[in-house]
Parts: C-alpha cells; structure tokens; sequence
C-alpha cells in the first residue's frame, strides 16, 4: 500500500449531498484523515473516476463510506463495485441506514403520471410530451441513461452493510467519532465494532438527552401543529400536543432540534431495541390521547393529519411494509 | 483512433452527472452531451404533507446549499398563509442566509474550484483536490480556511439551531430569536469572516491574477457565452440574495425583464429533453430556441457572475469596491467571461460580511418577536430566493387544512443546464483537435467549464416522472419492425 | 382452487381467547382460516406485530379484545383503542386494503360472534385476494 496508509472511498447513492459536507464540517480532522488515508473516490471533493475503481482489486479498499439511498441502476451498480473492492462497507446517514427523504417517494402511488414532472406543472414548454428515457438515440449516438427503478432501497437491501452512521447528516462531532473508530480498528489499534453496529450515536432515546421538563403525566386533549401555537420552550413538546419523534428516535445528535424550539422528526433513526421506528412512534403518540371514547378520539386524531409521514419520515425503507402496496 | 471519450462521474461538484464527448472522423469534437442521471421526486412526494414540514423536507434536496430550500419554502408556505411573517423575522432569516452563503462560497472557492488554479489544471489527479491545495498553501492558509468555514456554519448554528439540515423557518416567522448573549459570541467572528473576504481576494489577485496564463483563459479563452443574465436585485437593482425582484439583462447590459415571485410562470418555462433528467429553463415569451447564443436567445445564466452582471451596484460599500476593481480589470460590465464566477463569489462573500455586520449592529435584531401565529390558510404561495448557484423558485399550493396539493421547482442550477451544455461542448472542442490524444489535463479543463457555475445537481434532479418510460423495438429479419412506447 | 386467506389473530387472554374457545367447545364450525396468537391484553400488541405479520404473508389480520370497561387490567383495551385508527390511516397510506386489518371487542361469552366475525373476516378478505405484499417485497430484492 502506498505509504502504508489507509485506502478509502466515499461515495453517494441517492444523496443531497449533505453527508459529504457533515464530513467537511469536521473542519480540521479532515487533515487528519488526509494523514491516515488516501481517498480514492470522492466526487464531491476529488479527481478520482469511476475507471480507477474498476481498476483495483478485490478488497484493496480499507473501507468505503457510503451516503444516499438506491434509487437507480447506477446507485446500485456502484454499490455492489464498491463492496467488492472493500473491505468494509459503511452505509453513512438516514438515507444509506433507512431510505431517507427520498424513499417518501415510496409512499407515492405506483402508476403515477408523468405528467406532474415532465407533462404538466406551472411552468413546462406549453406542449411538451418529451420524457427521459433509458436510451436515446439522437444524430447517431447512442445515450443512456441509468434505469429509475419503482422504488427506493436502503444500502443493506442490495449489498451486505458492515457499520451504520444514522443521522441527516450525521451530526459533525459523531462523524469524526465514527470515522476514528473505524481508522482505529482498521489500523489494529482497537478492536473492530461488532458487525452491524450503529456507530456514532447513543444506546438511548433522544427523550432522555432532551433538557425539557417532564411529567409523569402525559395526557393531550389535542394536537397542535407547530405553528399554531407560541410553545413553551422549556416543557416537553409531547406534553404541548406538538408531535416530537424523539421518545422513538436514537440519541446522538446532540438535540439540536427540540433545543432550537422545533419538534424531532427521527433522522437518528430508531432508538436501541426498536424494530419499527414508525409503530413505535404510533404507540407512543396513542398512550397521551386523553379519551376512551371511539369517537372522541377520531376527533382528536383529525388535529395530526398525515401521520404516516411523521412516523417514517426518513425510515420508509426500513419499515415492514417498504413502499406502498396499492395496485 | 478514440471516437467517444467519457468523464465519468464529474467531479469536483455536488450532484451526479457524466460528459460524452464524441469525435468524428478527423478526431475533431463532432458533440458532446453533459447528461444528468439522478432523479428523486420531491415534487411529487411532497404532497399530501402538512404545508409546514416542507421547508424540512426540501432541505434534502441538496446539503450544501439546505439553507436556500429552506428560505425559499418557508416564503413559498408564508404565502400559502396569507403571507404575514413577523418583520424581526425576515431579518433574522437574512442574517443567518449571510452566514450560508459564505460557507458555501468558501466550500466551493476553496474545494472545489481553487485545486484548479493552485495546483494548475493538469495536476496529478491524485492530489488535485483540497487536501492538496492545504499542503501547497501551508496549514497556516489550510487552518484559516477551515476556520472561516467553520465560523460562518457555527454562526448558522447559533442563530437557526442548526446548520447543513435547517430547521428553523415556520409559516409567520422562525422557530427561535438571537439573544443578547448569542450575539456577543457572533460578532468577533463577524468581523474575522469579513477580514477572511478580503484576504481571499488578495489570495485571488496573486494566483490568478498574478499568473498570465490564467488571466489570458479567463478573459480569451473558450469559457464565454452570449446567453443573458438573472438574479435577485432590490429597488436600487443591488443584489439581494433573500428577497427582490427577478431581473433579467442581456449579455451587452440592457434589461429584459423584471418580475415578482409570483410572476415567475409568466417569464420561466422549462424544455424537456430525453437524453437527461434535468429540464432546460429559458425565457417564455421568447420560446425555446434551442441551444443557441447571440441577442435572440431565450438562453440565461443564473450565477454569481449573472448576478454582478444583473446588478447595477452593490448593496454595501466595499463589496462596490471589489465589484469595481472585478469588471475594470474584465474590460467592463456585464462580462461573459464564466471564469470570472470564481471572482464574483468572493465579491458576493464582502456584500455577505458587509450585511452581516449591519445586523449585528442593528439594535432590533435580538428581540423577541420573532414569530405570528397565521390567522388564514389562501391557498399559495411563490418563494424566490438567490441560492448561491442560481435563481432558486419554490411554488406551492394546498388545501383548506394547509395540506400540499402540489409544488413546482425551478432550482439555481437548473437554470444553467443549457449553458452548462454549450460552454462544454466550446471548450471540448477547443481543447481536443484532430491529432490531440486527450489526457486527465485536457478532460479536466472540461470540466473546469461546468466548475465555474458551482452546479448543484442534487438540487437540480428533484422531480420524479412516476412511471418509468420504456421503449421497446421489435426487429424482423433484422429491419426495425415495430416501435412501442410508455410515457417517451 | 379456491384462494384460502391466512389471517393472523391477536387475541387476548382473558376475554376473546375464552370468547373463541367457547366457540370450540360449543361445536361451532366456521372458518379454519385465523391462526390465533394468545396474548395477555390487547395492549400487548405493538402495531409492528400487525405489520410484521403482513410482511411476513398474512393477508389479513383480526385483533380482538374485551369490550371497552371489561379490560382484566382496567385500562389495557383503551391503549388499543387508540393505536388502532393511526393503524389503519398509516396501513392505508401503505396501501394496504382497509378490510385486511380488523379489530373487534369480544367477551368471554360470545363464541358465536366470533365464529361469525371469523366467516365474515374470512370471506371479505377471501374477495380482496391474496396480499401483495411478501411476494412483491421478494420480488424487490430478488432483483438485485
């Protein structure tokens, strides 16, 4: 190996992006991992090309750090290209570790129109009845493009995932934690994580970081929407009837949210021991309505519209049901 | 003798995107296609949601530029409430839109464009990126770097709770005011960020400047265009990166048009091609026109540089001076010179310090009303912002219970994505003639046309068609028989 | 052949699992088609064993518990009484058919009711087809 330092990639599926920078935003440590490792691929930030992946052998790749989801033919193809040249394989952020934002695409009915895309919005060429397709033949040449598939995928749907880093993006300080374990354990200086570990974040509950004050009792007559009230920024928003994911959701993010005045929405994904982030969620949302009457209840439930949208915001993927199943 | 040469992925940018360049038979560039493969579907996804989670939800279109989904989709969802937004919180929003822009500014400067120049175009792959620009600068310069970066995403932090995935913005104001004590801990590393401008802009005068070679390209060589110029001005058409009006200006500085946010439909329309995924934008009441330069075009850029060109002054004093000195030296204004984006983000980074030291001088600015409760639900609402690469337009509607019926997005790099094909395909072919054996150098000065406009094409590739268009040709005896398609 | 649904029942201890034994001992016939899970109280049942089982390829599945007031212990009907409607409206947005899920209050005394419910559940679901969804989910990955 060159130097004897450490080869690595990074790389995005279906991504924003934002996990790249929550790299870049561990400022001064990104020398540090310039000192232990050559990065072979990382389009954001290097030169590195596809071909100088396909070129090396199987394994030479300490670890590759993959964001985003899978949501084409490309995503998936460098998923499987990157697992063979790595040793490890790191899916990195909500989208790599659940489906993310993009896999609420799941949720969209499967025979949907093109129309709101390419067909018919606001603002399209009066007319136009062009879509993207796989292949386009124009003037002679022959252009593809990656196959949309029907839906998202998280990254251990498709190949075999050794660590996962949750967060939307994973919040800086976790970031460079996670990566330091992973150079320690990679370098033989201490001891790999279990497999299938989630690193970079907290066996417990967002809840129990969360400096609000709690009651024993939590019971609501109602939700509340966040803007239609002035919240009390030191009480549990639960116990205001805002919804707040954090009683199900992983601890690591440093509560950045509910510290700012604005309910959790799970991007740490499931707290320890949950299966389903979203059932759980449900659960917790059902045992604070204050009502034993069928009706009463509906009643109450017609102030938290959409919830399935709060409950797998960034999990869809990770969910029993996966996508919808309408026909 | 190669006929068709392929950069795969781009890179030095956010987004996925791959350039084709085909040869004829005298090895001279014959085309060259920059396809966008990536697609996500915010469009449709986000409807059905509560109104309000959307400036949450719009954000993961894209993590380095978050913050301008943010402002725009909080403004397009401030309209759907009738538009009334405590007045504290429109500055706060455009404080804290000071500090992203110079985050994002320093990244792209610094990251993803100044390896270029640093290093020179035909540098080793291997190091041609940030981490080597960090060992040629010294870590002294490298640490400064990363400092300033650091301040304005902490500064972000301090006032919105969060920087990369905002959360702050909710329909009437935002979710938390900037007390005293918050202010005290920001203004120092206001007046070090400021300080941080103007040393980029000497460190700008002495490598590119500096170096002939560099300036022949910039002003001679093949990174021009004759498309015309959009951006957000104020009432003294200076720029305004949170609010204004849409104006448009050809490339020899005469206006085209003006229009408001909720105009935007009337002056913007989007061409469809099915070799890529990305919409080409242009001027509606000229039609599309194919991709074409010259006073007809209905073509635009939407970029720092079309800003400054868009503008006829600054909004602060010594961002005028640096816009002064950026377009004496270019021979004058506007310039089609797109390399000069480089210069023109660092001009924007003083307008952008300037701004944020007025407000931390504004006695106002940590009060406490930081946000109304909407007393009505009309329906809709157009948010326009300036992203930091390019014209970023959110539209929205929803029902009666503020639920999402539909969106529609025009985003910064978007706009650019004919330009961004017709100044490749200039350059490639200036760059590889009959004869020339392209090497990582050459395709790399390719590429260095798209690196200019800072292209997002996470941002870009939001919409989903639903339905996957399939084409399938049956041949008999060899001859293309029948031809059956889905949605293509 | 006849498409014969296999519809999982979450049923508790102390009311309807005696409520569907006395079915059994009354020498009721109705529809083999429920494969009952005992459970203590209904509040036992997460909502993920509801989409666990219709992951695995349950094409529906009955939930039964005391009438409201009758719970062994007070309160645990009324925790499913309000799990249940964000069930559903998260099972709809699934795609899910709303006759697929169901939850019905049965004492210990009802056995023909719910030998009745299990008919009814049976032909209803019967009529909806097999659920799509473990064979469409293999289907997802098997391609990759």
């Amino acid at each position: 190996m060159p130097d004897d330092k450490l080869q690595i990639a990074i790389y995005w599926g279906a991504a924003c992006g934002g996990c790249d920078v929550s790299i870049l935003d561990t400022d001064a440590f990104i020398l540090d991992i310039d000192k232990a490792a050559d990065i072979l691929l990382w389009p954001i930030a290097t030169d590195g090309k596809y071909k100088d992946i396909e070129a090396l052998a199987d394994g030479h790749l300490d670890v590759t750090i993959m964001s985003g989801a899978v949501r084409n033919s490309e995503n998936e193809h460098m998923a499987h290209l990157l697992r063979q040249k790595s040793k490890l394989f790191v899916a990195y952020g909500s989208c790599a570790y659940m489906g993310g934002i993009p896999a609420l695409a799941n949720l969209a009915p499967r025979e949907e129109i093109i129309a709101r895309a390419y067909l018919n919005n606001a603002s399209l060429e009066p007319g136009n009845t062009t879509v993207p397709r796989p292949r386009t033949s124009l003037n002679g040449y022959d252009l593809e493009l990656p196959e949309f598939y029907p839906r998202v995928y998280k990254l251990d749907q498709v190949v075999d995932v050794d660590y996962y880093v949750p967060g939307c993006p994973p919040q800086p300080g976790q970031a460079q934690a996670a990566i330091t374990a992973l150079v320690m354990a990679l370098t033989g200086q201490a001891e790999a994580p279990p497999k299938g570990s989630v690193v970079g974040a907290y066996e417990r509950a967002l809840c129990d970081d969360c400096t609000r004050t709690k009651s024993e009792e939590k019971k609501v007559k109602r939700f509340y929407r966040p803007w239609q009230i002035m919240q009390d920024p030191a009480v549990c928003l639960m116990e205001q009837g805002i919804l707040c994911a954090g009683s199900a959701t992983r601890s690591g993010c440093g509560v950045r949210c509910p510290n700012s005045g604005i309910p959790c929405r799970g991007c740490y994904g499931p707290a320890p021991g949950v299966v389903d982030q979203g059932a759980k969620l449900l659960s917790a949302v059902a045992s604070i309505i204050d009502s034993k009457e069928p009706d009463e209840i509906d009643k109450i439930l017609l102030t938290l519209p959409d919830f399935t949208s709060f409950a797998n915001r960034y999990s869809v993927a990770a969910s029993p049901l996966q996508r919808s199943h309408r026909r | 003798m190669t006929t068709q040469i392929s950069i795969d992925p781009i890179t030095r940018l956010e987004g996925h995107g791959k350039i084709d360049i085909y040869l004829d038979d005298d090895g001279a560039v014959a085309d060259t296609f920059f396809q966008i493969p990536e697609l996500r579907g915010f469009e449709r996804f986000v409807v059905g949601r509560p109104i309000e989670e959307l400036p949450r939800i719009v954000t993961r279109i894209c993590g380095v530029c978050p913050a301008s989904h943010h402002m725009a989709s909080a403004k397009a969802v401030d309209g759907c409430f009738g538009g009334e937004v405590a007045p504290l919180a429109h500055k706060l929003r455009d404080m804290y839109y000071q500090a992203h822009f110079i985050h994002s500014h320093i990244a792209h400067f610094y990251a993803l464009a100044a390896p270029d120049f640093v290093l020179g175009p035909d540098a080793d792959p291997a190091t041609r990126n940030i981490l080597g620009v960090v060992h040629k600068v010294g870590l002294e310069v490298g640490g400064a770097v990363i400092g300033a970066r650091s301040k304005a995403q902490e500064i972000q932090r301090i006032i919105g709770g969060r920087n990369t995935q905002d959360i702050w913005c909710l329909p009437g104001g935002v979710a938390k005011g900037l007390k005293p004590e918050e202010l005290e801990q920001i203004r120092p590393w206001v007046d070090e960020l400021y300080d941080f401008t103007q040393f980029s802009l000497q460190l700008f005068r002495d490598v590119v400047l500096g170096n002939a070679g560099y300036v022949d390209l910039i002003v001679n060589g093949p990174y021009t265009l004759d498309v015309h110029n959009m951006g957000l001005v104020d009432q003294n058409n200076a720029p305004n990166f949170y609010d204004g009006q849409v104006r448009v200006v050809d490339f020899e500085g005469a206006e085209i048009c003006r229009y408001k946010a909720e105009e935007y439909a009337d002056y913007v329309a989007e061409h469809v091609e099915s070799w890529t995924y990305l919409k080409f934008p242009y001027l509606k009441k000229r039609g599309w026109k194919g991709f074409v330069e010259g006073l007809d075009t209905s073509l635009y850029c939407a970029t720092p540089l079309a800003r400054l060109n868009v503008a006829d002054r600054m909004a602060t004093p010594k961002a005028q001076e640096a816009f002064d000195e950026m377009f004496t030296t270019l021979g004058g204004h506007p310039t089609r010179a797109l390399l000069a984006n480089h210069w023109a983000r660092l001009v924007e980074m003083v307008q952008n310090a300037e701004t944020l030291k007025r407000y931390c001088d504004d006695p106002e600015i940590t009060g406490t009303e930081f946000r109304v409760i909407p007393q009505q639900v009309t329906g809709e609402g157009v948010g326009i912002v300036e992203a930091m690469r390019g014209t970023l337009t959110h539209h929205y509607t929803c029902d009666e219970r503020a639920m999402c019926t539909s969106a529609n997005l025009i985003v910064g790099t978007t706009n650019n994505n004919a330009p961004i094909q017709m100044v490749t395909k200039k350059v490639a072919a200036s760059l590889i003639k009959p004869g020339t054996e392209p090497d990582q150098g050459i395709l790399n000065m390719i590429e260095m046309a798209f690196r200019a406009f800072d292209p997002c094409y996470s941002c870009a590739t939001h919409s989903l068609p639903g339905q996957m268009p399939l084409q399938v040709d049956v041949y008999k005896g060899g001859e293309l028989y029948r031809e059956f398609r889905r949605c293509c | 052949m006849t498409f014969e649904p296999r519809i999982v029942g979450f049923l508790c201890n102390w009311c309807s699992y005696t409520g569907a034994d006395l079915a059994g001992t009354s020498r009721i016939h109705y529809a083999p088609n429920v494969r009952i899970i005992r459970v203590m109280c209904s509040a036992r049942i997460d909502p993920t064993f509801v989409l666990k089982a219709l992951h695995d390829g349950a094409d529906g599945v009955l939930i039964c518990g005391c009438h409201p007031g009758d719970c062994h212990y007070s309160e645990g009907n009324y925790k499913m009484m309000r799990r249940y409607p964000l069930l559903k409206s998260l099972l709809a947005d699934y795609g899910i058919e709303d006759e697929r899920v169901r939850l019905e209050w049965i004492s210990a005394s009802e056995g023909q009711r719910f030998a009745d419910i299990v008919n009814d559940m049976t032909e209803r679901v019967r009529a909806l087809g097999p659920s799509p969804v473990k064979a469409a989910l293999e289907a997802d990955l098997a391609e990759r």
